[in-house]
């Protein structure tokens, strides 16, 4: 009757919706996934890495799913927590806990990476992924910062080689600058992104350590910036924008933006951003170690890790271990070096002295030996920190030690909430 | 011949008042426009072209066009947001059509309660209801599928709303009428009630199509593929990696917006008196 | 059996069970996808949890960690800011508009529609363009714009003070060919006999618009004054794509409720916290829709 007529139209209606509803296939050989965030050469160099793998292991397949840089922490939460999701992961190595503390990762298998030969044959960066007695997770490359430089620039400011102290920093910077009739910077002397990019690094592992203190104390907990070496580092960062006016935050949208079009003479950033340097039209750069002071040099190296999630069992935790093993080899790093430019994590292949002589990754390299990698608890509100002291001087004229003082509480919180 | 004697009335009773304040309504409309204007010449540009300040390139090319396409996932996007809005959409005519012709026509113990409360279902903002409905779309395998993109907006309490006054506006007699000879209940609200509110229908058709169109927070949230994404979120993401290619970043702007512009000048008509007609049921 | 159950009800009954019937798939959506997540908004709220694991019962906890936050005042005083300042300029440009082109004939489809097209257009991708447009020399148009009438160079969204309202011009832009159409609409729909019973007695231009126009759209204008009210405290797709980072700066001087809520939920995995903010945003929500029909209505 014509209820039952509308009652089929209903559930039809409901079949319908429901074809929506996606199902995944189950794979037959032994598939693993891979996921990293979207870069191209990056993705390029998984892609080579993935084709000599699966050449050299017949009966593994590696799917490789790689999502933009905003989304990738998000998705690879939601996956994994899911039960979808990878079997390897890329994580930035500052996220360690974080994954941990979810559930995400699990540690790698002590017989296929023994601790002694990862102590021995990776950077000593590295162990920061070893926690409670387990590695975590392994890199492939790792980076550190280094300063870019206008040659053109430099060279019509009177200036020759590199600056290579603190104090030099500031007067090249000062010398680099250009306004116009009306008082607007169209040449910046250093390029700062009010904290984002590197600088938040510069700041915390590179000036905190000149000024004679240290970002965090040796266990990790508590803050030990709020001193007088963190207000005087914080103090020589602020002021390239504040007093010596060299420094115009969005100038240019990015620094790396102004950089490339020729209107920036001095640039800290990772050996990552070489690339778009190299192809930036007309732009002709070189590159050194970051200026030291005291006679000391202190430096910034992170990495990206690769990680097992706590999804992979069985036969693809396995295989999936085998392709770790691969991508942490020497041929991979070299692989990677030459792909995407990054620094390989182990010596045996960094400090080659093709590669610690060369003139675009051989400050990086050379920088690996003093640099030290924050352990984040948590990267971004930590990184907030940084931007928000850095705006709180620049925009609102706080004094840079009222300014460590509230992020400094702020961050303490974010630290405490971890630990407790 | 008679239109050069209107034309002729009509210079005559030009008053300089009226076109001081026509010109300033359309200086204020091309200002409106602007932003989409120049979002569509920076696509045409180079990269390094895109930083001078001039309204039509000197080197036109299509190579931005011809990049997103090729790099980005736009057609998926495309299809994804095509789909999900679509289905949406028809799901919402269907229900919320039928939810308010029976709030309308119905007499039953409770149906004011009913009424009331998916009315009050306005008030509970979206933002509220993200995160159980996460933990659901988790639980139930929801994410990453057009399921999970389109469920929270099947049916809405202002479509509902909407189409509940303009049946309360049809004669009773024609129902019962229909109903004294014979026909099937469903078949009078479909085959009678349903024709005679067409305007209505459009009019929620188009508010809700375009919402859905350009929804992000929830789609934003749902999906991870970016296979799945729709264009709103996948414009958030394809623009946030290439930020520093102006030029791009524009003309991935002008793929999401051009379509839904093209609908619109074609549809005008349509599109304007429908939302005049839900306004004022409002 | 069924059949002599069916037709031993009366009429009235069996029409109530027709209703029913239709309304039963309807009712099962509203409630599983509207209300039992509403009740489980508020549950959450008292737990504390990270996605993965087991949720824990804090009580009131997180709402105490939030009013002792500064940063939520500052971000519900955003909040409120959206709304105060945008609905009313958003409002008074419309029907500025709206009033002046009812009466254009020429042209009238097409600059209507130049009024309307922002409307369509995804919040995403115009940040983009408009972020162009708040850059600094040389490259952002509005700043160029000033430096031609000597007017030095503003930091729009760098800056604390300008960031928000750089934020919600494009909110405004885009809201505007809505209320102008709607406002057309209920100007039309006022009968000509007022019109012509006012020009009879010698009425003015303003007179008519204070005394016929202005009280007759006074419905429309409470749904429109209701509606973008919503939407402002609502705001997220501009604020997450021109501030950097979508972080709400500078100094969190941008950040609306949703996009904290949004950052505690999915980019901290704090979701208790985040639920208590959402229950914050309905109650705030409820409260000014509540205030504002029951104000409209006192108003003579």
């Amino acid at each position: 009757m014509e209820d039952t007529l509308k009652n089929i139209k209903l559930f039809l209606f409901s079949v319908f919706g429901s074809i929506f509803i996606f199902s995944s296939i189950a794979a037959n050989a032994v598939e693993i996934e891979y996921w990293q965030y979207t870069y191209k050469a990056r993705v390029e160099a998984i892609d080579k890495l993935i084709a000599n793998f699966e050449k050299a292991n017949p009966g593994i397949t590696v799917k490789h799913t790689n999502f933009p840089y905003a989304d990738y922490r998000k998705k690879v939460a939601i996956a994994i927590s899911s039960g979808d999701g990878p079997d390897l992961v890329q994580l930035y190595y500052g996220w360690l806990n974080d994954y941990r503390d979810s559930g995400l990762i699990q540690p790698l298998p002590k017989d296929a990476f023994s601790h002694s030969d990862i102590e021995s044959n990776f950077f000593s960066m590295v162990s920061s992924m070893k926690v409670d007695g387990d590695y975590w997770g392994l890199p492939t490359a790792v980076r550190s910062l280094a300063l870019f430089y206008n040659n053109d620039l430099l060279k019509e400011a009177g200036l020759s080689g590199p600056p290579e102290t603190l104090d030099d920093f500031v007067a090249y910077a000062k010398k680099l600058t250009k306004r116009d009739g009306s008082g607007n910077i169209i040449q910046e002397g250093l390029a700062l992104d009010g904290g984002i990019g590197q600088t938040h690094h510069f700041w915390r592992e590179v000036l905190v350590r000149h000024f004679g203190g240290q970002p965090y104390s040796d266990d990790g907990k508590k803050i030990a910036y709020n001193n007088e070496a963190g207000v005087k580092a914080l103090t020589y960062l602020t002021d390239f924008e504040k007093t010596h006016k060299t420094t115009s935050n969005g100038f240019m949208n990015r620094g790396q933006d102004a950089f490339a079009a020729g209107k920036v003479g001095l640039y800290i950033d990772g050996s990552f951003r070489i690339s778009k340097f190299v192809k930036a039209e007309g732009l002709n750069f070189s590159i050194s170690e970051l200026p030291g002071h005291n006679g000391k040099r202190y430096n910034f190296s992170s990495f990206w890790a690769n990680a097992l999630s706590s999804k992979a069992k069985g036969e693809k935790k396995e295989a999936a271990a085998k392709f770790l093993a691969y991508l942490t080899s020497d041929e991979a790093m070299q692989i990677w070096l030459d792909t995407v430019g990054e620094l390989p994590a182990k010596p045996s292949v960094a400090l080659v002295d093709a590669n610690k002589q060369h003139k675009l990754y051989g400050p990086f390299i050379r920088g690996l030996d003093y640099a030290t990698a924050t352990t984040f608890i948590s990267e971004k509100p930590q990184r907030q920190a940084v931007v928000d002291a850095y705006d709180m001087v620049v925009l609102k004229g706080m004094s840079p030690k009222d300014a460590l003082a509230k992020v400094a509480e702020d961050e303490q919180e974010v630290l405490d909430e971890f630990f407790e | 011949m008679s239109s050069n004697f209107h034309m002729i009335e009509r210079l005559e009773k030009i008053n300089p008042k009226k076109v001081i304040i026509w010109t300033l309504l359309f200086i204020g409309s091309i200002i409106m426009v602007t932003p989409i204007i120049f979002m569509v010449s920076m696509s045409f540009k180079t990269g390094q072209e895109v930083y001078i300040f001039s309204l039509f390139p000197e080197k036109a090319t299509f190579d931005n066009y011809l990049f997103v396409l090729k790099e980005s996932k736009f057609l998926y996007w495309g299809l994804n947001s095509l789909w999900v809005a679509t289905f949406s959409t028809l799901s919402v005519l269907f229900f919320d059509s039928l939810v308010g012709y029976t709030l309308a026509k119905y007499n039953f113990r409770g149906r004011e309660i009913v009424f009331i409360a998916i009315l009050s279902t306005l008030m509970i903002p979206t933002e509220m209801l993200i995160i159980p409905w996460y933990m659901m779309s988790r639980e139930f395998g929801w994410i990453d599928t057009y399921w999970g993109i389109a469920f929270p907006g099947l049916m809405t309490g202002f479509g509902t709303f909407l189409m509940r006054q303009f049946f309360m506006s049809l004669p009773d007699e024609l129902i019962e009428a229909a109903r004294i000879d014979g026909w099937s209940e469903f078949a009078i609200w479909w085959k009678i009630a349903m024709p005679l509110v067409i305007p209505a229908l459009s009019a929620l058709a188009i508010f809700h199509f375009l919402g859905n169109w350009t929804a992000f927070l929830w789609p934003l949230i749902i999906t991870n593929d970016p296979d799945m994404y729709t264009i709103p979120v996948g414009l958030a993401s394809f623009n946030g990696e290439n930020e520093t290619n102006w030029e791009i970043v524009m003309t991935a702007s002008c793929l999401a917006t051009i379509p839904t512009l093209f609908v619109f000048i074609i549809l005008q008509k349509y599109i304007i008196k429908g939302i005049m007609l839900a306004g004022l049921k409002g | 059996m069924f059949n002599k159950f069916w037709s031993d009800l009366s009429i009235n009954q069996k029409l109530a069970i027709t209703a029913w019937i239709f309304l039963a798939v309807p009712i099962i959506f509203y409630v599983t996808i509207r209300f039992y997540p509403t009740y489980e908004a508020f549950y959450v709220s008292f737990m504390k949890w990270n996605l993965l694991g087991a949720k824990k019962y804090i009580g009131f906890k997180n709402y105490f960690k939030i009013f002792g936050d500064d940063d939520f005042w500052i971000v519900l005083w955003n909040t409120i800011k959206y709304a105060v300042i945008g609905v009313p300029i958003s409002l008074l440009i419309s029907f500025t508009v709206a009033y002046y082109l009812n009466e254009i004939k020429f042209g009238h489809q097409t600059i209507r529609a130049f009024y309307f097209i922002p409307f369509l257009t995804t919040a995403i991708a115009m940040a983009w363009v408009w972020r162009w447009f708040y850059q600094p020399m040389p490259i952002g148009y509005f700043n160029i714009i000033l430096s031609w009438v000597g007017i030095p160079q503003q930091p729009f969204l760098q800056s604390v003070e300008q960031g928000l309202y750089a934020i919600m011009a494009p909110a405004v832009w885009a809201g505007l060919g809505f209320q102008i159409v709607i406002f057309i609409a209920g100007i039309r729909a006022i009968p000509k006999s007022h019109f012509e019973a006012a020009e009879i007695d010698g009425a003015g231009r303003v007179q008519i618009l204070r005394e016929i126009i202005l009280p007759a759209l006074k419905p429309t204008t409470i749904f429109l004054v209701v509606i973008s009210t919503i939407g402002f405290l609502r705001i997220f797709d501009q604020v997450y794509s021109m501030s950097e980072d979508s972080a709400g700066g500078p100094l969190n001087s941008t950040k609306p409720l949703v996009l904290m809520i949004y950052e505690f939920a999915f980019d901290e995995y704090k979701l208790g916290r985040a639920s208590a903010l959402t229950v914050i945003l309905f109650l705030l929500l409820l409260t000014v829709s509540l205030l504002q029909l029951w104000f409209m209505r006192k108003q003579r």
